[in-house]
């Protein structure tokens, strides 16, 4: 039962936050604020874990596929493959679902409780178009961003683990990361993060839009728009990952 | 004009408004009273629609407001103001933003025109000069003042007020009081107050209604409620000491 309540009640929250805006311009002003709260001020975490992440990658797979059948470029190849097919769009979305996850159920539940959003619907503004749908479309357009700097930065990272450590041959490196690169590989990263980005703002709104209580609600909701955004960017990796590539 | 007509509402099958009959006159502070979980947030939450009613109907002037769809309703909703307890004011925006906020929303006012208004509300409610602070730098009072401002900065019909003086000292809850009051009249609002302070009736009530464990017990005047011989009102109205002596004086 609980399964439907909350399924009927995210439904009736996108129909809200969807639609038509009361001023566009307003809407357009908070979408750029967005934009800096939740992309700009996500790139440094993002490029650090990104450079690190893509430094073990490569000494990893260096270590653990040496075999005289393999060629040594492999390792570059593999890296590539790696961090664009699932560490960048699928691990640094669950990153991102920590990060705005949290922020958006506690700015949202923390308005809810103190009555900031009964003020605004009093006032008559679509509250969950105003406080949501800015943050949807900000994450839309700004985490496919992030997610294509993550992927050079990951990139990268190998290649400095490569130069620091001399675990291959530069030039090897180099040239697996170039072997057989099909553009569709990106394409199939940006649409699943396009859809977490949505799985992502929605599900923290909704779980911020319904706070009920105080300090620890607020502390729950955000506590469990993590976890069930979490949840559900492995499951549609899942179900995107079979349909995409097969 | 606010018409509320046999309201009632439940809470898992509990009564917390029972038939709730009675009516709100424009230009006129009227006073809602009674213990706490007697049920007037509750009824005032079923005015602005904030929560639904299980039965009954309420009317804005000659406009049925319980089945009204969302768009109507947030056509209404645009000619209503309202004063939560807390102030609710806008954290992320400052004094004029947050003043600013509902003209930028429904007005077609210009820039200019917009900023001459809302100081013009900020020096209604004695707060000139503070445009730029946040909220966070405001006091109690400062902040249920900017909430007047704010909810009178669209010019509406209907003015709402959930407990506007708690948690304020006896000076400045006066003063909240005669801001609203002299609002009332000045714009020719409907006004409904929400308060278990008895300083706040004998100040400002036009009409009191007193809410008891969520029906309607009695209605009148504030000089009314003096001479009333309602044992459920006396018992809420006598029940500080001072108002005890002030009666045997």
């Amino acid at each position: 039962m609980q399964f439907f309540f909350h399924t009927g009640r995210y439904l009736t929250l996108i129909a809200l936050i969807f639609k038509k805006p009361e001023r566009a311009n307003i809407y357009r002003k908070q979408i750029i604020i967005e934009m800096d709260n939740l992309g700009v001020q996500s790139l440094g975490l993002v490029s650090i874990i990104s450079i690190f992440m893509g430094a073990v990658l490569t000494l990893q797979t260096a270590f653990n596929t040496e075999h005289p059948l393999l060629p040594i470029y492999a390792v570059g190849a593999a890296t590539r493959q790696a961090i664009i097919l699932e560490f960048s769009p699928t691990i640094i979305s669950l990153v991102l679902a920590g990060k705005l996850g949290s922020r958006i159920a506690s700015e949202i539940g923390t308005m809810r409780i103190t009555e900031q959003i009964d003020a605004l619907e009093i006032m008559g503004v679509n509250a969950a178009g105003y406080l949501i749908l800015p943050k949807v479309i900000a994450s839309l357009f700004l985490n496919p961003i992030l997610i294509i700097i993550s992927m050079f930065l990951g990139i990268f990272g190998g290649w400095l683990a490569v130069v620091i450590t001399n675990v291959l041959p530069l030039g090897h490196y180099v040239y697996g990361i170039l072997f057989d690169f099909a553009l569709f590989d990106v394409f199939y990263a940006l649409i699943k993060t396009v859809v977490f980005a949505f799985i992502i703002t929605t599900i923290s709104g909704y779980y911020g839009f319904f706070t009920k209580g105080g300090a620890l609600e607020v502390g729950q909701s955000s506590t469990k728009a993590v976890v069930m955004s979490s949840i559900f960017i492995l499951l549609f990796n899942l179900l995107l990952t079979q349909l995409l590539l097969t | 004009m606010i018409r509320v007509m046999a309201v009632s509402k439940y809470f898992d099958e509990v009564p917390v408004l029972k038939g709730v009959t009675t009516s709100f006159e424009q230009g006129k502070t009227n006073l809602v009273i009674g213990q706490s979980g007697s049920g007037k947030t509750v009824l005032m939450k079923c005015l602005v629609g904030l929560m639904g009613c299980d039965k009954g109907s309420i009317y804005y002037d000659d406009l049925e407001f319980t089945s009204t769809d969302f768009a109507a309703r947030q056509i209404i909703r645009q000619q209503i103001g309202m004063l939560f307890q807390g102030g609710a004011l806008f954290d992320s925006l400052t004094v004029e933003e947050n003043i600013i906020f509902p003209l930028d929303m429904f007005s077609n006012m210009v820039r200019e025109e917009k900023r001459e208004r809302a100081n013009f509300c900020l020096k209604r409610v004695n707060l000139e000069n503070t445009n730029h602070l946040f909220p966070s730098e405001l006091s109690g009072g400062m902040k249920k003042r900017v909430a007047i401002a704010r909810a009178i900065a669209n010019s509406p019909k209907y003015l709402f007020c959930d407990e506007p003086n708690s948690g304020l000292d006896p000076r400045t809850a006066i003063i909240i009081d005669n801001l609203i009051s002299e609002i009332t009249q000045e714009f020719n609002i409907t006004t409904i107050v929400n308060t278990h302070d008895m300083n706040s009736v004998m100040e400002i009530g036009d009409k009191v209604s007193f809410l008891y464990k969520g029906e309607l017990w009695w209605e009148g005047t504030r000089k009314d409620i003096l001479h009333t011989d309602n044992e459920e009102l006396n018992r809420f109205v006598y029940a500080t000491e001072l108002m005890r002596i002030l009666k045997k004086s």
